[in-house]
């Protein structure tokens, strides 16, 4: 027997092993139960492979106590964090400094430092309008965000424009031929775990407050519960994302026996209930409203402003920033309304949200929202 | 049953691996042997603790009854009987009848003097099973990973362990399972057909011999593999697919973590394109 054949082959079986264990995630696993046992319902985890932990910046300098004159009566202009005392408006304002502004430009980024009051820089306009809606998160939606409640560095962690957004995705091509147009999916897009499915669910999901009942209440077909292939695959392709962007996999918050029953589901599904309305509250009250505000460079392909996702906060850790709560060092940023019953029961937190989001479906229980077709 | 006259001769005694002539002899037309007196010791004493576990359950629904394993928490140790430790017990029983069953073909095989194939084949099948119950929970780390003994519990545990992959039919292991599965009902099909075809010939005719069946797929696809070879590639065929299938598992969890769609960002990674 030729020797030679053999070592080729032994060669190849190695080199193929090499290849192929060198896509494995090795090393220890963390594993957590999150159904009942026997279930299969678990997360497994490669520690090592994990989104890396954000660090948290050290405060600018520590939180002056509150009292004192306000910012309303200290200086000119100012329209949100009026009643907040001067010495507290100020350190915020090191802090957005340090969280949002580029280095090298800092107060200047936002103000024109021969008139501070001045709104002529586009990024102030913008800033104000964060400030609204941060503290509309936190004190409208705490069943989301819990008492953690978010600062402008969960989402820009020290850069002026996150790191993670949307806005529309490219066009398809105009012509009727079916080459080259993938209709929008087919791309592995990490926007939707690199799978085929289609890669722009958000402006469906998280703008149009279009609902996600792909599941019927009934086993068998229904004449009035008729989703086509192509919507379910839209709603595959936003759970993709969630789980992306949370680094989870689908039984963090389902268990697949049913994804539509609520009762079979894990509490997280309902956080992300609400999640998803915050998601379109912020889209289409906040950042819609900055349209005009923003120069080109900063709107999409399609001249949309960018967006945000589950991704943009989250960045593949299920609690962002690992759920280190920075709202301590800035309290202004909780907002004039914050109860902090309002927390305890969603369904009351979910009432003080109709409010805002009075245009959308009204929010409640979320399996009654469910049950409804 | 009735024993054929020419059967006798095949009774030969030896060829035993455990216990001498001590259960060297057959009961009915069934070889005992030590290993089918174990099979018989683990099968019943498995058989009623999963009735004996259930009768604790919720339900004699055949459907629902279901016998679950440990919680993660116990690891790799033993669990109280009635939070996962009767599944633990009923593991242990069924290993040990599968083996048992296996050893008794080695020693039918040993006193017939033919090869071992047929108990290497079922091999494949305890491995598989095996890999569910004890090589990926101990990978893993707890006993808890393993799958429970219901019918519709075990799907649930299947759908369940499946989307935790977010889409398990990108795993490259169970692509490989599932291609061999239907490549191998393929072959045993063309196979059955091809073989009634010859001794079905149209009424008159004798019977045809090999030769028209390895001139049938030489005139269709140019090759015929052969009489002895088909039953080699059959067995090839049958074993890959219960092999990836194992495969397919072991990996899930042990070795990756993420959607099994994000796996093959490699070869989206490839320098040749990327």
């Amino acid at each position: 027997m030729n020797q030679f054949p053999t070592r080729i082959g032994v060669f190849a079986v190695v080199g193929l092993s090499a290849a192929l264990l060198g896509g494995c995630e090795f090393g220890p696993k963390q594993t957590t139960q999150t159904g009942h046992r026997g279930t299969g319902m678990d997360q497994i985890v490669a520690v090592n492979y994990r989104a890396k932990q954000a660090a948290i910046p050290p405060e600018p300098y520590p939180l002056p106590p509150d009292g004192g004159p306000t910012a309303a009566e200290s200086y000119q202009n100012v329209k949100v964090l009026g009643n907040v005392s001067k010495e507290r408006f100020d350190h915020l304002m090191a802090e957005m400094s340090q969280w949002v502004a580029p280095e090298t430009e800092g107060c200047n980024y936002c103000h024109n430092p021969e008139n501070l009051a001045s709104d002529e820089k586009y990024t102030k306009v913008v800033a104000r309008r964060m400030l609204q809606m941060t503290q509309t998160i936190n004190a409208q939606w705490s069943p989301h965000v819990k008492q953690t409640g978010v600062t402008c560095y969960t989402c820009h962690r020290g850069q002026p424009v996150p790191a993670n957004k949307w806005a529309m995705a490219d066009a398809m091509p105009a012509s009727m031929s079916i080459l080259g147009n993938k209709r929008g999916q087919n791309s592995p897009s990490p926007e939707v775990g690199f799978t085929s499915l289609p890669y722009d669910p958000f402006t469906q999901f998280l703008v149009v407050p279009q609902q996600i009942r792909v599941a019927g209440s009934d086993p068998f077909p229904q004449p009035n519960h008729v989703v086509s292939i192509k919507d379910t695959e839209m709603t595959y392709a936003l759970m993709m994302h969630m789980s992306s962007a949370l680094g989870v996999n689908c039984t963090f918050c389902h268990n697949t026996q049913s994804f539509r029953a609520w009762n079979l589901s894990t509490p997280p599904r309902g956080t992300a209930y609400y999640g998803i309305r915050m998601v379109r509250d912020i889209n289409e009250t906040y950042l819609a409203s900055l349209q005009n505000v923003f120069p080109n460079n900063r709107k999409g392909p399609h001249g949309d402003v960018y967006k945000v996702n589950c991704t943009t906060c989250h960045q593949g850790v299920s609690k962002p920033l690992g759920g280190v709560s920075m709202i301590a060092q800035a309290p202004a940023l909780k907002g004039p309304t914050l109860a902090p019953a309002a927390a305890a029961s969603p369904v009351t937190a979910a009432a003080a949200t109709d409010a805002v989001a009075a245009e959308q479906t009204p929010l409640g229980e979320p399996a009654v929202m469910t049950a409804q077709q | 049953m009735a024993l054929l006259s020419f059967e006798r001769k095949y009774r030969v005694r030896g060829g035993t691996l455990i216990g001498g002539d001590l259960f060297d002899f057959w009961v009915g037309p069934f070889y005992v042997g030590f290993f089918g007196v174990t099979t018989a010791i683990f099968a019943s004493l498995g058989t009623a603790l999963i009735f004996y576990a259930a009768s604790l359950g919720r339900t004699w629904n055949p459907w629902l009854i279901s016998i679950a394993p440990p919680d993660i928490s116990y690891g790799l140790g033993f669990a109280p009987l009635r939070e996962g430790g009767f599944w633990q017990v009923i593991t242990i029983c069924a290993i040990g009848a599968f083996v048992s069953w296996a050893l008794r073909e080695v020693e039918i095989c040993r006193k017939l003097g033919i090869g071992y194939h047929v108990p290497f084949a079922y091999g494949f099948a305890i491995f598989a099973y095996v890999s569910l119950v004890v090589i990926r929970p101990v990978l893993l780390g707890a006993w808890g990973f393993g799958f429970p003994y219901g019918i519709f519990s075990h799907l649930d545990w299947v759908s369940n362990t499946g989307y935790q992959y977010l889409h398990f039919h990108y795993n490259p292991a169970h692509m490989l399972a599932v291609s061999f599965f239907f490549t191998t009902g393929g072959a045993l099909a063309f196979h059955g057909a091809l073989v009634l075809s010859s001794v079905n010939p149209a009424p008159g005719e004798a019977v045809k011999s090999p030769e028209y069946e390895d001139a049938f797929f030489r005139d269709s696809i140019g090759y015929s593999i052969g009489t002895l070879g088909i039953h080699r590639l059959g067995l090839f065929l049958a074993l890959s697919a219960g092999f990836w299938s194992a495969v397919c598992i072991i990996i899930s969890g042990p070795l990756w973590t993420r959607g099994w769609p994000e796996w093959w960002t490699w070869w989206l990674n490839l320098p040749i394109w990327s």
